[in-house]
């Protein structure tokens, strides 16, 4: 029950300075690695680190404006909504993730 | 109605500040002589423009320049000034208010208007003489009084306060250092493209910029001397004789706070700008209105409206907040910026670059309204944008020419190529006139731009003229001019790969954001395949200079590792011409007990591969193998993979040279050198070639006389047989000749063509002519491989190993249980 508890609530997950600009890291979670991104603009994104496709740690992938390009087959996946874009299908979960004087919080109980 | 009745109701303002005061004469048009007034002021000035402050700090402005209201003008409206005077309580049961040098006055209404404080970093030396903050008159004269040319001056705070007070003392001759703490300048006012080009427009004038840098301590001599210098938390140290504070402000809402009044970040006021109780009014940036607390003067005059109307009971208006510009008040520097410049995901963007004039505009759209807006170089349409924005009108056909500004350039560019004068100079490099260039497209029958290039050096360097000079084709050969379809990059431009490294070598571009910048690229930061490109092309371009982007690089690359179709990587040491030895296999085959390493398997480039490593458990695999001897083999990498031998004379009965030796002498000169694809190459120690050398990038085969030299092969998707490049004898010959070649591959393929479909595409006699025929050329491309090698052989598994910043990527920030 504890989990649950804070699963709901923000949680502190580290510094923005920890996550590179353009690139990502992981946060373990019971339910599976959650992926970070920091954009370019330092804006930041959570989404399941697996790709819809096949399963890709997206946290791996190339950042770019708000997409990430899967590093096993290329697939680009919106960091907002965690849609695949052009022709692919698919979505992978995303959650609500905010900055807060340099700190960067995550909700896993809230969908973004 | 007599204004001069007896009982004229009192009004006591605290704080002599731009928004008092502007309140204060909002007051006296609505109702002049309503009012007993007095001021209390800490400040010992009377009312002046702070925002002046920047050119009083630069010498643009004397201080009688920036006074808003003169000693006689409070006179002139009967206003009390107590000037120096800092008011330190509020009696709201009796109406009064007391000054810190016993000063009491009696009020019916009270205004606050105390403004905020800058905030003081809480580090080590934060009390030295010297270390100050930019707030005021007094702050400004402190700072004069250090400021010379010559001494250095540290701006805590690359924001629009640290840059105008960074560009005031740059004026007044001292050496500027800026300290900031994000990645980019300004990031509240300018996204990333725009802080890059500020940033250059900074350096440019002399001025250091650390960003990403965060301060540990202002150092001096003893515990109380003088700043002189400033210590990072990286360790590095900058000399400064000064240091100004400039990371912020805090709204000043303590005396409101200790008498009582509701108080959160600000003063809490409603839209009436009334406090809690309700004979008090605040304005200004003391105050906090609907969460939100205020920096800049436009919301501020607003504010002064609407408590004056309500102060004098002239009406009912209310406060609301509308977007501010924020323009940065350095000369010759222009920028500007409104609104929701970032954008986000219901937000489109409309980008325009003109890289010659250093000029970057975007729009930011929203269900066909403006909502933000950042202009860099070019602000004199901002106005006009800005407006748009705060009128929030959908936009229409305006869409699509808004991005140029009011007046659509007047008819069309190429009309305006036509009408320049002959001798305007089209090319900047190389001072190529109009004239030149229409002269011998006639001549010469030129009718590409490569030909005009060729004849007359226009656009032969830094290229930013290509699209005049194209312009002066079509001008010249009318319909027969057709553009050779160039293939872009990728989406992001409209450049191919080889204009985009002609240009990263003639301007001298040196950073991603650079070359965005200069090409015009059309999104904010590129895509997953140009990133990766550029990175290349730099890093071949400026060897031991260029910084390597790691978000730029392909997963594999930035790993060190393939990355596997379960997340995990494999592992391949490099086994140096195929060799190894008993030590080697006994550590990866302790490697493979200690770690579970699923799989271990022979690969087809003579080397052993360990799949399924967790990524946690890289860095400690490698750390063994490094204890070995055992280093990277590149097997992830657009790099030089392997040199397969064979045997050779060493034992096989019929090998004439010692391809073994051969091979490993190429490994060790070529191994972590970087190319546009994967290379490999291979020595076979007789014809029989049992290395296969005649499928590799390049191969040697050795021969009674000496060596074959093949190049080109391919063993892939689409089997390619190499090319004899020619027959040397020497060792030292295949050494000089193979890294030559290579070098020229680096320098000419594009990101991605492996040297079989380039050497198709170039031609053999091309690469025989640089490689074989010209000797000198030959020497110099050797020369300029090895000079790269120097910055390039460093074993990346050893560094990631050793270096716990590096090493975090490999592991989760946080767990979540
Ligand atoms: C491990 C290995 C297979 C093996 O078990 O033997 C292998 C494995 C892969 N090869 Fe290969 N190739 C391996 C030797 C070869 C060879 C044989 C050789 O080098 O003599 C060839 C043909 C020779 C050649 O390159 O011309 C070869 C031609 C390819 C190609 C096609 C390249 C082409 O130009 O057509 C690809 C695809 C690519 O690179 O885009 C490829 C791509 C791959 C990738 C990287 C696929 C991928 O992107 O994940 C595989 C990585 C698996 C991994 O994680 O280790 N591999 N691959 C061999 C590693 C050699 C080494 O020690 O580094
Ligand atoms: C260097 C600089 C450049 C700027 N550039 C721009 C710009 O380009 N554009 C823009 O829009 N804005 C700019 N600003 C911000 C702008 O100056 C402020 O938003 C504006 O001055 C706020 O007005 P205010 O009256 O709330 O505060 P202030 O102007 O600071 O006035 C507050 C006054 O109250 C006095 N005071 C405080 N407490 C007491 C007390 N207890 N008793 C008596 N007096 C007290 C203070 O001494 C001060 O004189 C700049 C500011 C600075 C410092
Ligand atoms: S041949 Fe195909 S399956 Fe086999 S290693 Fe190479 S890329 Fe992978
Ligand atoms: S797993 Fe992501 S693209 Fe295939």
């Amino acid at each position: 029950m504890d989990g649950m508890r804070i699963a709901r609530d923000f949680v502190d997950i580290g510094a923005l300075a920890e996550i590179p600009r353009l690139g990502a890291r992981t946060v373990t979670t019971g339910m599976g690695d959650i992926a970070i991104f920091r954009t370019a603009d330092d804006r930041v994104f959570a989404l399941r680190d697996q790709c819809p496709h096949k399963q890709g740690p997206l946290s791996q992938g190339i950042v770019h404006g708000a997409s990430v390009t899967c590093p096993l087959h290329n697939w680009v996946i919106s960091l907002e909504s965690g849609q695949a874009q052009g022709l692919d299908k698919g979505c992978a979960p995303h959650f609500a993730v905010k900055v807060e004087d340099g700190r960067v919080l995550l909700a896993l109980g809230v969908p973004a | 109605m007599n204004m001069m009745s007896a009982a004229r109701r009192k009004l006591v303002v605290i704080g002599n500040g731009m928004a008092g005061m502007r309140t204060v004469e909002e007051i006296l048009h609505r109702a002049p002589g309503m009012f007993e007034i007095t001021v209390f002021g800490a400040e010992a000035q009377p009312n002046y423009d702070r925002i002046m402050l920047s050119p009083l700090l630069a010498g643009d402005k004397n201080f009688e320049q920036i006074v808003l209201n003169s000693l006689e003008w409070y006179a002139e409206h009967n206003i009390r000034l107590i000037a120096g005077e800092a008011v330190t309580t509020i009696d709201r049961a009796h109406h009064t208010v007391t000054g810190e040098h016993g000063t009491v006055v009696k009020y019916d209404y009270l205004l606050l208007a105390t403004g905020s404080n800058p905030f003081v970093l809480p580090l080590p030396g934060v009390e030295r003489p010297g270390v100050m903050t930019f707030r005021s008159v007094s702050d400004v004269e402190k700072m004069l009084s250090i400021a010379a040319p010559g001494k250095s001056a540290v701006v805590i705070g690359g924001g629009l306060l640290g840059l105008e007070a960074a560009h005031g003392l740059n004026l007044r001759g001292m050496e500027v250092s800026v300290v900031h703490l994000m990645p980019t300048l300004m990031e509240r006012q300018l996204d990333a493209s725009a802080a890059h080009l500020l940033e250059r427009a900074l350096t440019a004038r002399g001025m250091t910029i650390y960003t990403g840098a965060n301060t540990e301590s202002f150092d001096g001599e003893g515990e109380h001397g003088a700043v002189h210098s400033v210590t990072l938390k990286d360790g590095r140290r900058i000399p400064a004789d000064l240091v100004v504070m400039a990371v912020g402000i805090r709204p000043n809402a303590n005396l409101a706070k200790a008498s009582g009044i509701a108080t959160d970040r600000g003063v809490l006021v409603d839209d009436a700008m009334r406090t809690s109780d309700p004979a008090i009014f605040a304005i200004g940036e003391c105050v906090e209105h609907n969460k939100q607390c205020y920096g800049l003067v436009a919301p501020i005059w607003d504010m002064a409206k609407v408590a004056a109307d309500h102060i004098c009971g002239a009406a009912q208006s209310g406060f609301m907040p509308v977007a501010s510009g924020t323009r940065l008040k350095v000369s010759g520097i222009e920028m500007f910026s409104a609104g929701a410049f970032m954008g986000d995901k219901s937000t489109e963007d409309v980008i325009l670059r003109d890289a010659a004039r250093g000029i970057y505009k975007r729009l930011v759209l929203r269900d066909d309204r403006l909502v933000g807006i950042v202009c860099f170089g070019d602000a004199r349409d901002a106005g006009w944008y800005f407006q748009l924005l705060k009128d929030e009108a959908p936009l229409g056909d305006l869409r699509d020419t808004m991005i140029f500004g009011p007046v659509m350039a007047a008819g069309d560019p190429h009309e305006a190529l036509a009408q320049m004068p002959d001798n305007a100079e089209i090319c900047g490099c190389n001072g190529v006139k109009k004239s030149t260039i229409c002269n011998a497209i006639a001549a010469h029958e030129l009718c590409t731009v490569e030909d005009v290039r060729a004849r007359t050096k226009a656009s032969a360097s830094c290229g930013s003229c290509t699209g005049l000079v194209e312009g002066l084709l079509k001008l010249s050969l009318g319909e027969n001019y057709t553009p050779d379809a160039v293939k872009p990059m990728c989406k992001c431009t409209s450049h191919g790969h080889d204009e985009v490294r002609r240009r990263i070598k003639g301007g001298a571009l040196k950073t991603i954001p650079a070359v965005m910048q200069a090409l015009e690229w059309t999104t904010p930061n590129g895509c997953a395949s140009c990133r990766p490109a550029l990175n290349f092309y730099l890093l071949a371009a400026w060897p031991g200079e260029y910084v390597d982007d790691a978000q730029s690089r392909f997963v594999n690359e930035r790993m060190h590792a393939n990355i596997q179709k379960d997340g995990t990587y494999s592992v391949i040491p490099r086994m140096w011409g195929g060799t190894t030895t008993a030590g080697e296999l006994r550590a990866i085959a302790d490697v493979v007990d200690k770690f579970n390493i699923p799989a271990v398997k022979v690969t087809g480039g003579q080397r052993i591969d360990m799949l399924g490593v967790k990524k946690e458990d890289l860095c400690a695999v490698w750390q063994d193998l490094n204890e070995a001897g055992l280093v990277s083999g590149h097997a992830y990498g657009k790099s030089l993979r392997t040199v397969k031998t064979c045997v050779g004379s060493e034992w096989c009965r019929f090998g004439v040279q010692d391809s073994t030796a051969m091979g490993v002498a190429l490994e060790k000169a070529t191994w972590g050198s970087w190319h546009p694809h994967k290379v490999k190459l291979a020595v076979s120690g007789c014809p029989r070639n049992c290395a296969e050398a005649t499928i590799k990038d390049f191969g040697v085969v050795a021969t009674e006389a000496g060596w074959d030299l093949h190049v080109g092969g391919n063993g892939g998707i689409k089997v390619r047989a190499t090319e004899l490049l020619c027959k040397v004898t020497t060792e030292e010959e295949v050494m000089e000749y193979a890294c030559a070649f290579l070098q020229l591959y680096r320098m000419e393929a594009r990101y991605l063509e492996r040297t079989a479909p380039w050497i198709e595409r170039a031609g053999l006699k091309y690469v025989q002519e640089r490689i074989v025929d010209n000797a000198e050329l030959r020497r110099s491309l050797f020369e300029d491989f090895l000079h790269a090698q120097k910055f390039a052989q460093t074993d990346p598994w050893a560094q990631e190993a050793t270096s716990p910043a590096l090493g975090k990527k490999f592991n989760a920030m946080a767990e979540l249980v």
